[in-house]
């Protein structure tokens, strides 16, 4: 154990902050969809899913289709398409199914996006071999390697990593330093409030739904391999956005490095650090008190 | 009951008129038709107990209860069946609600600029910074580290900054030291001299007394009485009895 050196240290923490980023996105989403809508959406990573698998159809598939041999829908453009698939789908479960369920028992919503994530789960396993399809359209441009002086990385891995903090900077940006993102913080706070000034917050709460799904569906075109969505937003602290993004990104590191110090810890490693987060800080490390 | 107002107000056209309007909160029926009638450039109170149902009757011209019926005309427009974003902008209508709204999460500046411009004619920034000169100070400060007389000036003058010409004010003198009550009187004063329409929900019955035209009094979800400005020493023991707890 003692032997681990400091450059292994660092890699792992490179392979860790890989899977940061997955997590920092995809609880990015869960957290802007629990700040306005007060539902902790259930079918997230089954959106996670989804967007990997429309990126697959893009690519494999969609030619043979529509019966135009060759054609097909490359990475770069599933980087756009994909999460405007999932975000159009989005809008439509929040305007037809989450949309009668605000008045009621949050559980409601929880128990109906969680079926959500069986039926698509459910659908996806039975129209494709859930075995595994690899997805062929990893472009040229990010194949091979970099070397990045304490270790070889992938380069295709370095581009999601640089990408998701441009993501995630990005939103973060968008909901903390502009107008529309004052209406949704406001709106976040008193719904009733920012309507009676004339803001159309039904449609803010469609558009935002839209936009955490999107970004699921992101994630899942920039990941082949499913992850399971952790409990991140919890450590985070329920609709704090800063929250999400540093705590996906502190988990990966420390999945990642506790392979290194003592492996048979790392798949649990999360689960404790969430029991003690909820233990000592039930509103989560950045969660406002009160809340 | 008619309205009994007179000649020259008639003249003036109508900014809000309620006929018969009920309000419910899930299966609790709070308004049970209330009636009232505001024209242009006039200030008038809605005085009573607590629970009376007058936070109810500016919620529920604001579209903010669970159903309502009846009939709401806004500037001669009937807004019942509208949903509540749509109602500010059509009828150029502030809104002040009770313990002030102040969004906590934004800061100073982005709660005063959170309100979209309704109409022209509306406060600038620096209008407002020169009415407020504390809020210039505490521009960056998030809303909720400024003290509750601070918080009703940005409530204000938030509403102020839209271009809204008719005002619904609830509770705006609620917990504050005397001498911020002077100066929200004062600025109420400047208001209704500029022309504003001002619907005031008051528990102070002094500070609602100098500045309203007509005072309707509100019990168990109905307008029972009102008393114009003028009439009010001929009916001071009518209006005791009526908010005597």
């Amino acid at each position: 154990m003692m032997h681990a050196s400091i450059d292994l240290i660092l890699a792992q923490g490179m392979l860790g902050l890989n899977n940061g980023v997955f997590y920092a996105m995809l609880s990015l989403g869960l957290a802007i969809i629990f700040g306005l809508l007060n539902v902790i959406n259930f079918a997230h990573g089954a959106l996670y899913m989804v967007g990997a698998f429309v990126a697959l159809i893009c690519y494999s598939y969609l030619g043979a289709w529509l019966g135009l041999a060759g054609f097909h829908i490359d990475f770069w453009a599933a980087l756009i398409v994909v999460p405007l698939v999932v975000g159009c789908f989005g809008i439509v479960i929040e305007r037809t199914l989450l949309r009668w369920l605000y008045r009621f028992d949050p559980i409601y919503s929880l128990l109906l996006t969680f079926g959500i994530a069986l039926v698509l789960q459910g659908l996806f396993s039975n129209f494709f071999n859930m075995s595994g399809t690899p997805y062929p359209g990893q472009p040229a441009a990010l194949r091979g390697i970099v070397d990045l002086g304490f270790m070889i990385f992938p380069k295709y891995r370095l581009f999601v990593i640089v990408f998701s903090i441009v993501v995630c900077a990005g939103t973060w940006l968008f909901v903390e330093r502009t107008r529309l993102g004052s209406y949704l913080r406001a709106a976040a706070e008193n719904p009733d409030l920012v309507k009676a000034f004339g803001v159309n917050v039904p449609r803010m709460v469609t558009l935002t739904f839209a936009f955490g799904t999107a970004l699921a569906g992101l994630a899942g075109v920039l990941a082949a391999p499913i992850y399971s969505v952790s409990p991140v937003v919890v450590i985070g602290g329920m609709g704090s956005i800063m929250g999400a993004i540093v705590s996906g990104l502190a988990l990966g590191l420390i999945e990642g490095v506790t392979k290194v110090v003592y492996a048979p810890a790392s798949n649990t490693v999360i689960f404790v650090l969430m029991a003690i987060v909820l233990l000592v800080r039930p509103s989560g490390l950045f969660g406002r008190a009160g809340e | 009951m008619t309205p009994s107002s007179d000649a020259q107000a008639a003249a003036k056209p109508s900014m809000l008129s309620l006929r018969d309007l009920n309000a419910y909160y899930g299966e609790s029926h709070v308004l049970l038709g209330i009636e009232l009638d505001l024209h242009d450039g006039e200030v008038a109170t809605l005085l009573g107990r607590n629970g009376a149902g007058r936070s109810t009757t500016l919620k529920a011209v604001l579209g903010l209860v669970d159903r309502r019926s009846g009939s709401v005309k806004i500037r001669g427009q009937e807004t019942i069946d509208m949903p509540a974003h749509r109602i500010a902008p059509l009828g150029k209508l502030g809104y002040c609600p009770e313990e002030r709204g102040i969004f906590a999460a934004l800061t100073t500046e982005e709660n005063l600029l959170l309100p979209p411009v309704l109409a022209e004619g509306g406060m600038s920034l620096d209008d407002i910074y020169e009415m407020f000169p504390n809020l210039l100070e505490l521009r960056r400060s998030m809303g909720t580290r400024l003290s509750g007389g601070e918080q009703q000036m940005l409530a204000m003058a938030r509403i102020l900054r839209t271009g809204a010409r008719l005002l619904l004010l609830d509770e705006i003198t609620e917990g504050l030291a005397p001498v911020i009550v002077k100066r929200l009187g004062r600025v109420i004063r400047q208001l209704k001299e500029r022309g504003f329409t001002i619907l005031l929900v008051e528990q102070n019955f002094h500070f609602a007394a100098t500045l309203a035209d007509r005072h309707y009094v509100v019990e168990h979800g109905k307008v029972i009485d009102q008393i114009e400005a003028g009439s009010l020493e001929q009916n001071r023991d009518r209006l005791n009895r009526y908010l005597s707890v």
